[in-house]
């Protein structure tokens, strides 16, 4: 059976995620050999997870990790206070 | 990633015995996603980062409650999808009750967007900053479900079954709505992607 364009999009999350079954996933990539269209969806679906996994895109405030780290340092000090009874 | 497991239980329990200051390691690693668990939630950075620094000593206050059966990262996830919550409900008031309470009948479009020249999408385009910024943008404004459903899969990259969990919903759902976010998405950074292709010449085209 020939894949239409459509039928393609709806596997696309799952063909790059490699959980398409073997038989769908012939038939996507022999449809993809001919269709520029779906290739290009494809494609610019993955660079939008390329661009996602890329740390500068969802970047930390400045000064957040130590500020994290010196408002445990105090909660650590309290806690002791009281567990060190056990 | 085995020996993370392993080497989180040895320091798990050598906190729990008493070598409290072994927690700053034992987050260390998470610490950005638990930033980003928020983030994606309230959507506002000062927010996110009060909620992950409460989150983060919640889950100190109650890592004796951490059992070993599900991964530190999920039971962490979930912690902070939790604080998260309860911010926003407090944001908004009891007016709008739960998140939870969406349900899928978003009348999306979730079909993408063909693209056109789109050899010419170079990975030089995937440098710029304004693509960062619009990504950003765009996932910021995702529907809540979707969001959430892409940030634990793409962004923290838990699996497909550990994103069910932390989040409660099974795994076809997780499945559907992270192609709808993804989907959405591509949707939404096309017109940036395309600013940056010159016109292929000679290059096999066809309508969509």
């Amino acid at each position: 059976m020939k894949l239409d364009c459509k039928h393609v999009w709806e596997h696309i999350s799952e063909y790059i995620d490699k959980t398409v079954d073997a038989k769908t996933r012939e038939e996507i990539e022999l449809h993809l050999e001919h269709c520029e269209i779906c290739s290009a969806i494809l494609d610019s679906t993955r660079n939008i997870l390329v661009l996602t996994a890329d740390d500068r895109t969802f970047e930390l405030p400045v000064g957040y990790s130590e500020r994290l780290h010196e408002r445990l340092a105090k909660e650590l000090e309290s806690s002791g206070k009281d567990s060190e009874e056990e | 990633m085995r020996t993370t497991d392993t080497n989180e239980a040895a320091l798990i329990s050598r906190i729990l015995a008493g070598e409290k200051e072994l927690f700053h390691e034992l987050i260390r690693p998470y610490e950005h996603m638990v930033y980003l668990t928020l983030f994606s939630i309230l959507k506002n950075d000062t927010d996110a980062e009060d909620g992950a620094q409460e989150a983060i000593i919640n889950s100190y206050r109650h890592l004796a409650s951490f059992r070993g059966d599900a991964k530190f990262s999920t039971w962490l996830t979930t912690i902070a999808l939790n604080e998260g919550r309860k911010r926003l409900r407090k944001a908004k008031g009891a007016a709008e009750d739960s998140i939870e309470a969406e349900t899928e009948a978003h009348e999306g479009d979730y079909t993408p967007a063909p693209l056109t020249d789109w050899r010419e999408i170079p990975l030089e385009a995937l440098e710029r900053k304004e693509l960062r910024e619009a990504l950003r943008t765009a996932v910021a404004e995702l529907p809540d479900i979707y969001r959430q459903v892409f940030v634990l899969r793409d962004m923290e990259e838990l699996n497909i079954e550990e994103t069910s969990q932390a989040l409660g919903i099974n795994s076809g759902a997780v499945k559907v709505r992270l192609h709808r976010a993804r989907m959405m998405l591509q949707k939404r950074l096309v017109p940036f992607l395309k600013t940056t292709a010159p016109a292929r010449k000679g290059f096999f085209r066809r309508a969509p």
